[in-house]
């Protein structure tokens, strides 16, 4: 039962906070929130050793701990809630809890004196409550619930500050975008469930993988518009996975949702939200990878594209935290297409658990990333590039826990992220060339722009805030509760990367030994390295050579900086064709023929009433005279009719 | 007495019963209205009475059934004199034109 309290604590303190929150509790909030999710985190841990360290045996079982049915609607097909521990859902039930956690620290010190504070803590729990149960999901079902769930505390944490119009916004584009993909998840569901007759993921995974099963053929078999039912359920299962993650092309609401509070930022982009997606198409793995490997093929595509999309307009963005946001989609886009050149079993599954330990490595130095920028916007009160530089002296703390997560992201060695990029790029070397060589280009870029933004931050011009910031804001480099998760999340940073990931975490269950060899180390750490000269000689100190670069390359500079006008095409697409050909119609019908018709009957009905009521008149001889007409009537009828 | 033709008492009761009917229909008093109902009772109680006479007179049923109007209608005028008393309060009027709160 221990398990269950997981992801029920942070559920009972939403509950809690959101209730009383307000009134009684808003100045123990953060205390209440951070402790229940304190033991929260413990819990996962000892989870997670108790899963991984004192198991014995070859491989890792899933284990389904608890199960509830829930909804049954035959024999077969029953929705149910449980919680399902396997490797991937230990791992991320310790990410999630232990990122989720700091983020619940640093927001004691980030948020305080914030109106709204406990309601902040509400939502946070929530959100964490919802990814926590999304991971354990046994049901398809059960995953698609928490999966909204997640949308909905996604929606009011990045719409936090609902009097800014800008705010509210973001979150509905993120609420809409997030949702149109759902359709596709929910419609994908709906096609492997009828094909499988189950909804439950054991179930699932074995009837639709096992060569021999008649639900695969049934599912192979029937085929709509060229593409098998098995493929079109993939699909749009993975557009789903594709929404959530911030895929090409559904990425448009991630950099918007920096509108949130930025420690909210940090959890949707480190541990929760986003990785969802890379986690559902890990979840349902062994079925793209055995029966359909037409869909794992687009899931690598579209991963590989998206992270060289990011990382060019990464390059180009202004605003750190929209920097920081791009550089999330494009490693979310290298946990995708890792595992879309993964295959099922033994070596093959090389990919899966390098796209997992880039996940799990992602989030502590994305988390620390966004925390340190926090900080900075904290001090600084601007999110411009422009305004910032030379905070190396005044900001010491953040300054080096930003740099290890600088090197962590852009692969350097010992750090974390390192060790999962190079897995992933010795699996895309195995599998497919053309993806191998833009994931060299990709992490080249993203060294530089990591840089870029390390260097405009902390060095260039020479701290020209430092007396102003002084006299105006005294509160300097943020408190102490903002500084301990930075360090602790460095840790992770430096230390993720010598788990052996392999050993924990496979396709199969069974140990994968990762291949580590440093003639393909070489080339990444180089292209890092080069990355990081380029930025250095650019940024470091305040010169015109950047500018001289851009205007070199005007042209393609312009389109990155306007994110290649996909927001563009998007609001032309549904402004100008949607809305024209389809909504306007639609709503000239729903006005002059639908609402017609009621007001028609509804006037019919008001004029015959103007009518009859001049009849009613109050007056009793009225009455009288009508009672005696119509004892008159019934006389001459009795006199004619009767006789 | 006998010489009475049956025909005549008819013509008188009609008589009274559409002179009350008119009264109740055309007086805006309440009382004045009372009234016309009670000639309207009593035209009936004629015709129950002479029915009874020319047709069966052997029987008493017609002289029963007077002797109940007349006594439902004594408990009639006092329930609708209470009823005057009553508006009479709430309006300071017995004009039945000024009770017309039912309208429409």
């Amino acid at each position: 039962m221990n398990l269950l309290l997981i992801p029920l604590l942070p559920f009972a303190t939403f509950l809690l906070l959101g209730i009383f929150g307000r009134k009684y509790l808003s100045p123990v909030a953060g205390i209440i929130g951070t402790s229940s999710l304190l033991v929260s985190a413990l819990l996962s841990l000892q989870a997670a050793y108790s899963y991984f360290i004192q198991h014995t045996g070859e491989v890792y079982t899933s284990i389904v701990a608890w199960k509830m049915t829930w909804l049954p609607f035959s024999q077969d097909v029953s929705i149910d809630i449980g919680f399902m521990l396997d490797p991937i859902s230990v791992m991320m039930l310790v990410v999630v809890t232990v990122v989720s956690l700091m983020v619940h620290i640093y927001s004691l010190g980030y948020m305080k004196g914030e109106e709204r504070f406990a309601t902040y803590y509400a939502f946070l729990s929530l959100f964490t409550f919802s990814m926590l149960g999304l991971v354990v999901s046994v049901n398809i079902f059960q995953i698609y619930m928490f999966w909204e769930l997640v949308g909905v505390s996604s929606f009011l944490l990045i719409g936090f500050y609902f009097n800014k119009p800008s705010a509210v916004a973001a979150s509905k584009k993120a609420f809409i975008v997030t949702r149109f993909a759902d359709l596709g998840f929910l419609i994908g569901i709906l096609i492997l469930s009828y094909h499988a007759h189950t909804l439950d993921f054991t179930t699932l995974i074995q009837r639709l993988t096992a060569s021999d099963s008649t639900y695969l053929t049934s599912a192979i078999g029937s085929s709509f518009l060229g593409l098998s039912a098995l493929t079109w359920g993939l699909v749009l299962v993975f557009m789903g996975g594709a929404g959530k993650s911030a895929m090409f092309p559904l990425h448009i609401w991630l950099p918007d949702a920096m509108e949130g509070p930025t420690p909210v930022s940090a959890l949707i982009h480190a541990a929760t939200m986003v990785v969802a997606g890379v986690f559902l198409v890990a979840r349902l793995f062994p079925i793209y990878a055995i029966s359909c490997p037409g869909a794992l093929e687009l899931v690598m595509w579209t991963g590989a594209i998206s992270a060289m999309f990011a990382a060019v307009i990464a390059c180009t963005q202004t605003d750190i935290k929209r920097v920081l946001a791009y550089s999330t989609m494009s490693q979310i886009g290298y946990m995708m297409f890792a595992l879309g050149v993964a295959g099922y079993g033994g070596e093959n599954g090389l990919g899966f658990t390098a796209s997992m330990f880039h996940l799990f490595t992602h989030a502590f130095f994305k988390a620390l990333l966004f925390l340190g920028a926090g900080a900075v916007i904290h001090m600084i009160h601007s999110n411009e590039m422009k305004d910032m530089g030379g905070l190396r002296k005044s900001m010491p703390v953040t300054h080096i826990t930003f740099l290890i997560a600088c090197l962590a992201i852009a692969g350097i060695p010992p750090f974390a992220g390192f060790f999962s990029k190079e897995e992933i790029l010795s699996a895309a070397w195995n599998a497919n060339k053309a993806i191998y060589y833009i994931a060299l280009i990709t992490a080249g870029i993203t060294a530089f722009y990591m840089f870029r933004l390390y260097y405009n931050i902390f060095w260039s011009k020479e701290a020209k805030h430092d007396s102003h910031i002084h006299d105006e804001h005294s509160h300097g480099e943020g408190t102490l509760t903002m500084k301990i998760p930075l360090l602790i999340l460095s840790i992770g940073a430096i230390a993720a990367g010598f788990i052996p990931f392999g050993n924990f975490v496979s396709s199969d269950g069974h140990h994968l030994h990762l291949p580590f060899e440093i003639a393909n180390a070489i080339m990444p750490i180089g292209v890092a390295i080069a990355g990081i000269l380029m930025a250095t000689a650019l940024y470091k100190n305040e010169n015109d050579k950047s500018d001289k670069i851009v205007a070199a390359l005007s042209g393609i500079y312009k389109g990155a900086y306007h994110k290649f006008y996909i927001d563009e095409i998007y609001l032309f697409v549904t402004k100008k064709i949607l809305f024209n050909l389809i909504g306007r119609p639609a709503a000239w019908i729903d006005k002059n023929i639908v609402d017609g018709a009621m007001n028609g009957i509804a006037s019919l009905v008001m004029w015959k009433a103007n009518l009859i009521k001049s009849i009613q008149s109050g007056k009793v001889q009225d009455y009288a005279l009508y009672f005696y007409i119509g004892v008159f009537g019934l006389a001459i009828l009795a006199i004619y009719l009767v006789k | 007495m006998s010489g009475i033709p049956l025909t005549h008492i008819i013509i008188v009761s009609s008589l009274l019963f559409f002179i009350g009917a008119y009264g109740f229909l055309t007086r805006r008093n309440l009382i004045a209205m009372l009234m016309s109902v009670e000639l309207m009772l009593n035209s009936v109680n004629i015709n129950f009475i002479a029915f009874n006479k020319y047709l069966f007179p052997d029987n008493l049923d017609g002289l029963v059934y007077t002797v109940f109007i007349i006594a439902i209608a004594a408990a009639e005028a006092a329930v609708a004199i209470a009823i005057i008393i009553n508006l009479f309060r709430n309006t300071r009027s017995i004009d039945a034109e000024d009770a017309d709160q039912l309208k429409n």
